[in-house]
């Protein structure tokens, strides 16, 4: 018998329909993996399940959990459910937590709303649960307060948060996608483990394809609201039939096509860089302490190429791209920019300057929302001498967007028009539009949903090729950086700690870090990437 | 226009501060009577056809009184949320840009200096010392509205600056100062506008404030906060001497209140994603 059983569910809010006719079944020990691009409604089929849904939502069809029909519940029994017998684990560790009470307090919380057990208890029973989320009390005392902990860690506090009842039902929404990989892999696996432990049936949302395929036993795909392929995941990886479905695995294991011609003279030589941060301890005229982003960091871009940078947060990846932009000064060392330094007395030199633009992760803060895309997309011009005018203007505005594959039409519009892929392009086209050497793409590709993603990917690969670009990739994500680059170097703390061509370090990683990278990297059964 | 009905508060906090502006430009072409004329004999009297609020203690009509006396408050505010806002507004901005330097730490620490002394009591100092005028009770209230524009303009501005577009625009070559003025100014505009209309009602009680004590406007110009004062000996023979005035003085701050609230609801659109 199933634990979880939709059936039909239909969903709207407010007239405007976000379901139609899901179906899935999660059974006591099994991973239900539900894959999705955003807006693709699997958020909403989980929240369906605690009936944590918007105002304004009606819903029809049958959703029973452990023989209980949850739509006809009322809002008391469903508060007795939620937290007992579903227990929910979210994206965003940093937010997930309250600031102001300890670690052990927001565990016990769970168990006193649903028990009648005095706090000495809840609190012993709080370790029990941070124990098994591998918080040991000796080194994670309940006594902890969340800013303590690294995202990982938080991670499992939540996750601990969600265990203590031993709940039938776990929903994780997108558990590990604001960490990094190798903190993922370790999450991962932590929720596999507990599964098998408590028998406790476990839905995995997420967008990410290698992600589930890895964990779940089944899985759903879905799109606009529709299930649009169900099935044991071994099954569904081979017979797949919809072709969304199809392009989705196609997206997930895309390679743009490059001719990356390379050429031998180096345009950007950075040599021992040095960024020392300093920060005072009490106040102003406390101790001094000095923190070194980067550290002695050399390497060597040349003319065409595509040059990854890998690296988890906090390892020094965007200082060092704000030190390359001219944004910050070095403490030591030099950047060199054709030959010509990126400083000079102090100032950013703005000869050099004007060959370099960036594109960023987040397209929703990339762009002022005040202002539209025409005004967006020119900003650049403001490194100019003599920024183009009237007709001239008017044709590299056009030609920008076009190149991105916009219409000179959308320089009217505003940015909150566009979707975020859409975004991303208009990023690039204001990257584009003073015809710059070298583009920085500080995880330009990270926010994007897999097929946008891919799409994104081959107007980078054509435009390298039409405009003859230099791309410095930096990335979190491997299998992207892969796709998309010549060389790459991996970075950790401040120092890099490899350095390669793409394949060779990735499939032979030398150092011990880059070896965990890949190894924690979640990949897509080699059978299925071969189809 | 529907923008204007997303809001339960906006249109009646409108149409109450409207009232008030309309009588105050009224009363520079028209009042019913005129307020520096005195007619002892038609003294108290209670509202009536010819003196809809009735008269005060020395004849003159409290109708025509309230009308000038709206001009008086609201210059004297305005005026005030105008110094505030130009010197606090670049204030902010500057101590945002430069987080953390020494031009911040001035500028937060000279604003911390004058939030620490009761605000009333210094324009009760600088009206003592400068003499009692609606000039001077303008400068007192507008030094006061100084750190609060400084304040909101920098918390807002702080955020904003860590946002991606800053980021590019600093790629596009852009100083602090242009910056500024063309991202952060445009963001935080909204705000701005919703905390003027408080202070805006604030300047008005403190004005009010001021002139009950006699340190605001003069004789003979006409100022809410000076009927009231003025009629209080009386207030048990002719209620309604002070009942007007108070009423005008609540009513106005009241709709100020309003709109304000309703303008947030309108211009911050994270309250406006969460009503929908």
């Amino acid at each position: 018998m199933s634990l979880l059983s939709i059936e039909n569910l239909s969903l709207s809010i407010h007239g405007i329909p976000v379901l139609k006719d899901v179906s899935m079944q999660v059974a006591p020990g099994r991973i239900l993996g539900v894959i999705g691009e955003s807006g693709s409604g699997k958020s909403m089929s989980a929240f369906s399940v605690m009936q944590l849904l918007p105002n304004g939502t009606s819903c029809s069809g049958n959703i029973s959990l452990a023989g209980q029909d949850v739509l006809t519940l009322g809002e008391r029994d469903l508060c007795r459910i939620r937290g007992r017998d579903v227990g929910m684990v979210f994206q965003e560790p940093m937010t997930a937590l309250n600031p102001l009470q300890t670690i052990g307090a927001q565990v016990a919380e769970t168990i006193l709303v649903h028990e009648n057990v005095s706090k000495s208890e809840a609190m012993v029973r709080a370790a029990e649960a941070l124990r098994r989320a591998e918080l040991p009390q000796d080194k994670f005392p309940l006594s902890r307060y969340p800013h303590e902990l690294s995202g990982g860690q938080r991670q499992r506090v939540v996750i601990a948060m969600a265990i203590a009842l031993r709940p039938k039902l776990l929903i994780a929404d997108e558990p590990t996608t604001a960490l990094d990989v190798t903190t993922q892999a370790q999450i991962l696996e932590l929720l596999k483990k507990l599964v098998s432990e408590d028998n406790m049936g476990l839905m995995l949302i997420s967008h990410d394809l290698a992600v589930v395929a890895d964990l779940a036993d089944d899985l759903v795909i879905m799109k606009n609201g529709e299930v649009v392929e169900a099935g044991p995941t071994d099954t569904v990886f081979r017979t797949m039939q919809h072709p969304y479905s199809k392009a989705l695995l196609a997206a997930s294991n895309h390679v743009p096509d490059r001719e990356g011609l390379v050429q031998e003279t180096p345009l950007l030589k950075v040599q021992n860089v040095v960024r020392d941060y300093v920060t005072h301890t009490h106040g102003w005229w406390g101790k001094t302490v000095h923190f070194r982003a980067v550290n002695t960091v050399s390497f060597e871009i040349k003319k065409g190429e595509s040059l990854g940078l890998v690296g988890e947060s906090g390892c020094g990846k965007s200082t060092l791209t704000r030190a390359i932009l001219g944004l910050e000064e070095v403490q030591g060392g030099e950047i060199l920019f054709d030959g010509q330094p990126v400083f000079t007395h102090h100032h950013a030199n703005i000869a050099v300057r004007r060959r370099m633009q960036v594109v960023f992760q987040d397209p929703y803060g990339s762009f002022n929302p005040r202002w539209k895309v025409e005004r967006l997309i020119t900003e650049p011009f403001h490194l100019l001498d003599n920024p183009p005018k009237g007709a001239e203007r008017d044709r590299t505005i056009a030609g920008a967007l076009e190149s991105v594959g916009l219409t000179a039409e959308d320089r009217h519009k505003y940015i909150h028009e566009f979707s975020g892929g859409q975004r991303q392009r208009i990023a690039i086209a204001r990257a584009l539009i003073i015809k710059p050497d070298l583009i920085i793409l500080d995880e330009a590709v990270s926010a994007l949903d897999v097929s946008v993603r891919a799409q994104v990917l081959d107007l980078l690969a054509d435009l390298s090729d039409r405009l003859d670009l230099t791309y410095l990739f930096i990335s979190h994500d491997l299998s992207v950086v892969r796709s998309i680059t010549d060389r790459v170097l991996v970075m950790k703390s401040g120092e890099i700690v490899e350095e390669g061509p793409t394949g060779a370090v990735f499939d032979a990683p030398k150092h011990d870090y880059t070896k965990q990278l890949v190894a924690a990297a979640p990949v897509l059964p080699a059978d299925i990437t071969a189809a | 226009m529907s923008v204007l009905f997303h809001s339960r508060t906006l249109l009646p906090g409108l149409f109450l501060s409207l009232v008030f502006v309309a009588a105050a430009l009224i009363s520079l072409a028209w009042v019913p009577y005129d307020t520096t004329v005195l007619n002892i004999a038609n003294r108290m009297k209670l509202p009536s056809w010819e003196h809809w609020l009735g008269t005060d203690q020395f004849g003159r009509d409290i109708l025509s009184m309230i009308m000038v006396g709206a001009r008086t408050s609201i210059a004297v505010a305005l005026v005030a949320v105008g110094i505030g806002m130009s010197v606090g507004v670049p204030l902010g901005l500057a101590a945002a840009a430069r987080k953390g330097g020494w031009l911040d730490e001035i500028i937060m620490r000279a604003n911390d200096l004058v939030f620490a002394f009761p605000s009333l009591l210094i324009a009760v100092m600088i009206t003592a010392v400068f003499g009692a005028s609606a000039l001077n009770a303008i400068i007192a209230i507008g030094i006061f509205n100084i750190p609060v524009f400084a304040r909101l303009t920098r918390g807002a501005a702080l955020s904003l600056w860590n946002r991606d577009y800053i980021l590019a625009a600093r790629v596009a070559g852009k100083g602090p100062a242009r910056i500024s003025l063309e991202h952060i100014l445009p963001n935080v505009a909204n705000l701005l506008i919703v905390q003027g209309t408080i202070q805006f009602s604030l300047g008005i009680l403190a004005e009010a404030g001021l002139s009950y004590v006699g340190l605001g406007a003069q004789p003979p110009t006409a100022s809410w906060g000076r009927m009231l004062a003025d009629s209080q000996t009386m207030i048990s023979l002719a209620p309604h001497l002070a009942l007007f005035p108070g009423l005008a003085i609540l009513l106005t701050v009241l709709g100020l209140n309003l709109m304000g609230d309703g303008l947030r609801d309108i211009l911050d659109p994270k309250l406006r994603r969460a009503r929908v």
